[in-house]
């Protein structure tokens, strides 16, 4: 996979993953040509188009569209099913995940990608170990935040 | 030092974190570019505190931020110091933004390698976990480089999540520093059979991502990976492995065999659909592999695949499967006709496109009118331009292509481009002009046809010019106009369309077409006045018709284009005098028809290059020496001075030019060359010089057959091409129920045997259609005694093809079939204990040119690598080494070899004189490795170059061969062979076949072949056997070649 965009009904992004190395300019450049192509496209249209030497799938979940760039001998399918994984992930760990979810917590969003793919290649196939990751490193950072605060009013009641 | 963390943390709760952030965005919706330069102000603060959650802070809305397009490259240094933060929450967030914002040309990420080196010997897995995730999306090749053993010390790791991550992370490794994969490779490997099912696929994902990019390395692997294909049930990592496999037939059919089973089994039990879709399309490669086909396989495949085609979005999907099998099996996609056409009906344009793809490919001759006639339907309903004219040009393509093979009823085509003309707006008209041009002069039975068609557009002509939209086609005019014209003696009222053609509107169209109109108009007024001349009541016709053309010309001689003008005012004077002619009685139609007389015919493209070069003519000579400059100033001085006194003297001077040598006059010749190829007025052959007029002489001998029409001719209005498909069915019918009168007759003449024959009422095949009328389609003109050589695509000395020659070393260039050039008929390497040198095929580049390609096969169990190539070069052939190279360096083999394993390398040598056989010495060097020592070993080896190897298999036709030989350059030679009882064929086989040599014609037992060198030399057999002694006689224009390729023959028959 090259890279990974989510945006919203009306052509905001919500989330970026290049996989591959672009620089800020190609990025918007393309990101802008993807929105505006793919929101052009009507309800009924197939999921997958031709776009440059690569393969575009995408699929619209509520008001937010998930779209992933492919090389010319991928599977579109997969990666549809890559795109639907995301999903439900999103949605167990938030619980019925909505499009805010996605604005304010949305360094979570790209943990939870980090944890299922890595490299633009799908790295854990069971959505029960990539939650169980992401618990665990929450809960490291929980551990630490408390650490900390916990530092603080040492300090500030023992001066 | 207390106080101020203290500090620190009440600070923070003032400062906005990522939710203030977000929230203050979409309550700023007026002013969001204003309110977020604030926020970077704050965030810029935030980042010069030392408080390192302040920092992180900043940094998470900063990620954000970049997001939103905003550039924060600024902010760089900020985000390292937030990813060496020691605590995982801070550093988290670092390697996120490092993740985001990070690009190769980012400078600091050079200050970063020892703080990932650090994070990934960390002994907390989460911090080496999300090291790795950053590492993946902003590796350098310096990165790579200096981390990939750290990486590689990971992908053993004790614990499944780390080694997860470090064996995908390799692939980007190796992506950026390939030197990385040697080393890494075993480890990987190794990976396959990890116990946790994440690292295998994990390790499977890699290896196919590497595969596809380099199938070749990767084939020693297919037997685990087919067992792991059996035994797997994550269809993640089925998929990858059957995508593998679909990279690795190509290379090894046998494989595909073996997979077909497997593979149709899980297409036949999977539920996922991606797993479906990924065999099927491994299942189309194998079956494209294995020439044979199985059409069985194929037809269930597809079955079971359209099944679910029409259920989902998944048509797109199976459209483009089907464009794959259709390659190879047409058969099995034309029953999913109905289906494809279906797709048509779709909303989304590009399943369209898709499904329009397939038709071109699927039409045969029983569909073609009921696929148009489908695809006329969607042209009316089409919304778009885009789409529509996609559709006007695919109709014409399906139905024109390979010379209209699948056109059985012209006056339906003509009708159906005639139809096309009504489309509003199409930028295609020119492209349904040259249709109507093309059938019109290459169908001889339709023109009648096409005349009558073209009249009422003429007539009809501002229904197509009206609206100042659709100028695109008002092209068809051009087309219209000129048949009309040509074919003017089928018109049937030529006064109708002459008037039509003079209208005063005319005058709106583009010049080209006026100019057309002018022309053809004159054209049409000698029809005219033949049709009325030496008929006294008809006279008044015929000055009448003169007195149109006086009167409607003069708006033409205004024309502002001179195209226009010029042929308007020659032929307003030309009528002008045949008026006064015709005033005084004087018989002109037959004058004014010369004019025009003659009839054109279609040239092929490759006509001008086929005209053969009269003998005794050398293009390369002056025709007139040319004096140089200086010369002829200082001879035009003397010539003036002295031509008072004597005439002889200037004249006596001339001879001293011509004696010019042949190298100036080679020197000469290359910068006339050069000069003629920047000259843009020196007309090169280009397929734009098809169409010339010709005499009425050698069009007599185009073998077209009259027919009579079965079907009127003349339909009211405008024709309908429904009309025609009825008509068609119609005859069909009719044809069929002839046929199987006679077929029935035949029956019962048989009595018993007829029992036997059944399926007579079985569907219609394809030969069973006869055109409606015998249309003979007229072939292209080629010039006189043209060389019969038809594919000269396969000259290899043609200097416009080299250009596409270069390039394709493996089997020859550009689909020619040619055989592999022997070098070594017979395998005369020796064999190593090690090694062996199996195969070498040699094809040829150009005329200095022998491509050798070797198959290493390193049949020990050690590992084999370090291989270097070298040959002793001779003064005739000599190995291509690369550039700054010494003579005697050798060939570095561009791959190892593990035990087993056979790979190809080629190498070019350039030859000088092919005349002679040639042995080249050579050796190769490499290293044998096993588990504990690795020795260094050597192999000689011997290259045989023999003549046969420089022939080319080269068709010719008798006429040239009979030419060939009468021209007298050939020196003869002869052989005979004693005790030769083989079949004739089976010895001209073993000729052809191991000598590169063609039979030209054959009777009895006697054979004429031929064959060419790779520079050009022509070499003639007559093979003639009678009782077991076989008898060659040869002519070559190289004795030597000759002798040499008759004494191979001679071997290769006493090897027998």
């Amino acid at each position: 996979m090259q890279f990974m965009l989510l945006f919203s009904r009306q052509g905001k992004l919500r989330l970026q993953k290049w996989y591959v190395p672009l620089s800020d300019k190609e990025r918007k450049k393309i990101s802008r040509d993807l929105v505006q192509t793919i929101l052009a496209r009507k309800p009924k249209m197939c999921s997958f188009l031709e776009w440059r030497d690569l393969k575009i799938v995408y699929k619209r979940y509520a008001s937010l569209y998930f779209c992933c760039a492919v090389e010319d001998q991928d599977n579109e399918l997969i990666t549809l099913e890559i795109i639907h994984r995301y999903v439900e992930l999103l949605d167990k760990y938030f619980g019925s995940v909505c499009e805010l979810d996605i604005i304010f917590n949305f360094e979570k969003a790209y943990f939870i990608l980090d944890e299922f793919l890595l490299g633009g290649e799908a790295q854990e196939t069971s959505k029960k170990n990539v939650l169980k990751a992401i618990e665990q490193a929450d809960l490291l950072q929980e551990a630490i935040e408390q650490a900390d605060l916990l530092q603080e009013v040492r300090l500030l009641t023992d001066p | 030092m207390a106080l101020k963390i203290v500090k620190g943390s009440i600070d923070r709760m003032f400062d906005k974190n990522l939710q203030d952030l977000v929230r203050g965005i979409r309550n700023h919706k007026e002013d969001e570019a204003k309110y977020i330069s604030t926020c970077i102000d704050e965030i810029k603060q935030e980042l010069k505190q030392d408080n390192i959650a302040v920092k992180a802070n900043a940094v998470c809305k900063l990620t954000y931020l970049q997001m939103l397009g905003y550039d924060v490259s600024w902010a760089a240094f900020n985000i390292v110091e937030v990813m060496s933060s020691s605590k995982f929450t801070y550093k988290r967030i670092g390697y996120l933004a490092a993740s985001q914002c990070f690009h190769e040309s980012t400078d600091v990420i050079m200050l970063t390698t020892n703080q990932i080196r650090k994070d990934l010997s960390s002994p907390n897995q989460y911090d080496t976990g999300v090291a790795l995730t950053g590492l993946s999306c902003f590796v350098t090749p310096d990165l790579a480089r200096d981390l990939a053993n750290d990486i590689m010390t990971l992908m053993s790791h004790t614990k499944p999540y780390i080694r997860k991550k470090a064996v995908l992370i390799m692939y980007k490794v190796f992506l950026k520093y390939p030197e990385s994969l040697r080393p890494a490779f075993p480890r990987l490997k190794e990976k396959l059979e990890d116990p946790d099912p994440g690292v295998q696929s994990a390790a499977v994902n890699v290896i196919c991502e590497l595969a596809r990019r380099n199938p070749k390395n990767y084939l020693s692997l297919a037997p685990l990976f087919f067992k792991l294909m059996t035994s797997s049930t994550n269809n993640w990592v089925l998929i990858k492995i059957i995508k593998l496999f679909g990279a690795l037939t190509p290379l090894e059919p046998r494989l595909g065999k073996k997979l077909i089973e497997p593979l149709t089994n899980l297409i036949h039990s999977t539920s996922a659909m991606s797993l479906l879709y990924e065999c099927v399309n491994t299942v189309i490669a194998v079956l494209i592999s294995l020439s044979s086909g199985m059409p069985n396989h194929s037809a269930s495949i597809q079955v079971s695949f359209s099944r679910h085609a029409h259920t989902f979005s998944l048509k797109y999907l199976g459209l483009l499967a089907m464009s794959k099998i259709l390659k190879t099996h047409p058969k099995s996609v034309q029953s999913h006709k109905d289906l494809i056409l279906q797709c048509l009906d779709d909303k989304d344009e590009s399943i369209r496109l898709r499904a329009l793809d397939l038709l071109y490919g699927m039409v045969s001759k029983k569909n073609l009118m009921e696929i148009v006639k489908k695809l006329m339907l969607h042209v009316d309903k089409a919304e778009g331009t885009t789409y529509r004219d996609e559709l006007l040009t695919k109709i014409i393509d399906i139905c024109s292509q390979s010379n209209y093979q699948y056109i059985t009823n012209f006056e339906w085509y003509i009708s159906i481009l005639v139809e096309l003309t009504r489309l509003e707006g199409t930028r295609h008209g020119h492209l349904i002009a040259s249709q109507m041009l093309d059938v019109a002069i290459r169908v001889k039975a339709i023109r009648a046809f096409a005349v009558a068609q073209m009249a009422t557009l003429l007539d009809n002509a501002h229904l197509l010019t009206g609206n100042t939209q659709r100028n695109g086609i008002c092209e068809v005019l051009y087309a219209a106009a000129w048949i009309c014209g040509e074919f003017s003696e089928h018109l049937e009222e030529p006064m109708v369309t002459l008037e039509a053609m003079l209208r005063p509107k005319v005058a709106t169209l583009p010049g080209h077409i006026q100019a057309v109109y002018v022309q053809n108009a004159a054209k049409l007024f000698a029809t005219v006045l033949r049709g009325h001349e030496g008929v006294p009541a008809d006279s008044m016709v015929a000055q009448e018709t003169s007195q149109l053309l006086i009167d409607r010309l003069p708006l033409f001689v205004q024309s502002s284009n001179l195209e226009v003008q010029e042929r308007a005012s020659c032929i307003l004077q030309l009528v002008k005098y045949i008026q006064k002619l015709q005033q005084k009685d004087v018989e002109v139609a037959e004058e004014v028809t010369a004019l025009f007389a003659g009839e054109l015919n279609p040239v092929a493209p490759k006509a001008q290059k086929k005209v053969p070069v009269p003998e005794g003519l050398d293009l390369d000579v002056w025709i007139n020496e040319p004096p140089s400059g200086s010369e002829s100033e200082d001879e035009g001085r003397k010539s003036k001075g002295k031509a008072v006194f004597a005439k002889e003297e200037s004249r006596h001077t001339k001879p001293r030019y011509t004696e010019v040598d042949e190298k100036e006059l080679a020197k000469r010749r290359e910068v006339r060359k050069a000069e003629q190829a920047n000259n843009p007025f020196y007309i090169k052959a280009s397929p734009s010089s098809q169409k010339v007029y010709q005499d009425g002489v050698g069009v007599e001998h185009i073998p077209v057959v009259q027919i009579d029409l079965s079907v009127p001719l003349k339909v009211p209005g405008m024709p309908m091409s429904d009309q025609y498909v009825k008509l068609e069915e119609e005859r069909r019918e009719r044809n069929k129920a002839d046929k199987k009168k006679k077929k029935d007759k035949k029956k019962r003449e048989k009595g018993e045997k007829g029992r036997r024959r059944r399926g007579d009422s079985g569907p219609e095949s394809e030969e069973d259609i006869t055109p409606a009328h015998m249309v003979d389609i007229v072939t292209e003109e080629m010039p006189e005694n043209a060389l019969p050589s038809d594919d000269d695509d396969k000259d290899p000395n043609d200097p416009h093809k080299s250009i596409c020659w270069a390039p394709c070393v493996n089997t020859a260039g550009y689909g020619v079939d040619q055989p592999p050039l022997y070098l070594s008929p017979h395998p005369s390497l020796s064999l190593a204990p090690h090694l062996q040198v199996c195969d070498i095929q040699g094809n040829l580049q150009d005329g200095s040119q022998v491509v050798v390609s070797v198959i290493f096969e390193n049949k020990c169990d050690s590992f084999i690598k370090s291989m270097e190539f070298n040959v002793l070069d001779s003064l005739n052939s000599k190995l291509q080494r690369p550039d700054g190279a010494g003579p005697h360096d050798g060939l570095i083999v561009p791959f190892q070899l593990p035990p087993g394993i056979s790979n190809e390398a080629r190498f070019i040598f350039s030859v000088q004189n092919i005349v002679m056989p040639q042995k080249l010495k050579g050796t190769l060097t490499f290293i044998v490795k096993t588990d504990d020592s690795s020795t260094h070993e050597k192999l000689d080896f011997k290259l045989h170059f023999t003549c046969t190897s420089y022939l080319i298999t080269t068709p010719c036709y008798s006429d040239a061969y009979s030419k060939l030989l009468e021209s007298g350059d050939l020196k003869g030679c002869s052989l005979k062979l004693e005790g030769v009882n083989q079949p004739f064929h089976h010895l001209l086989a073993r000729i052809c076949f191991h000598h590169h040599f063609s039979v030209v014609e054959r009777i009895d037992s006697c054979a004429s072949m031929y064959s060419r060198s790779i520079q050009g030399h022509h070499m003639c057999l007559l093979v003639k056997t009678a009782d077991q002694t076989v008898s060659i006689d040869a002519k070559c224009d190289e004795p030597g070649l000759l002798g040499n390729v008759l004494d191979e023959i001679k071997l290769t028959f006493s090897q027998c």
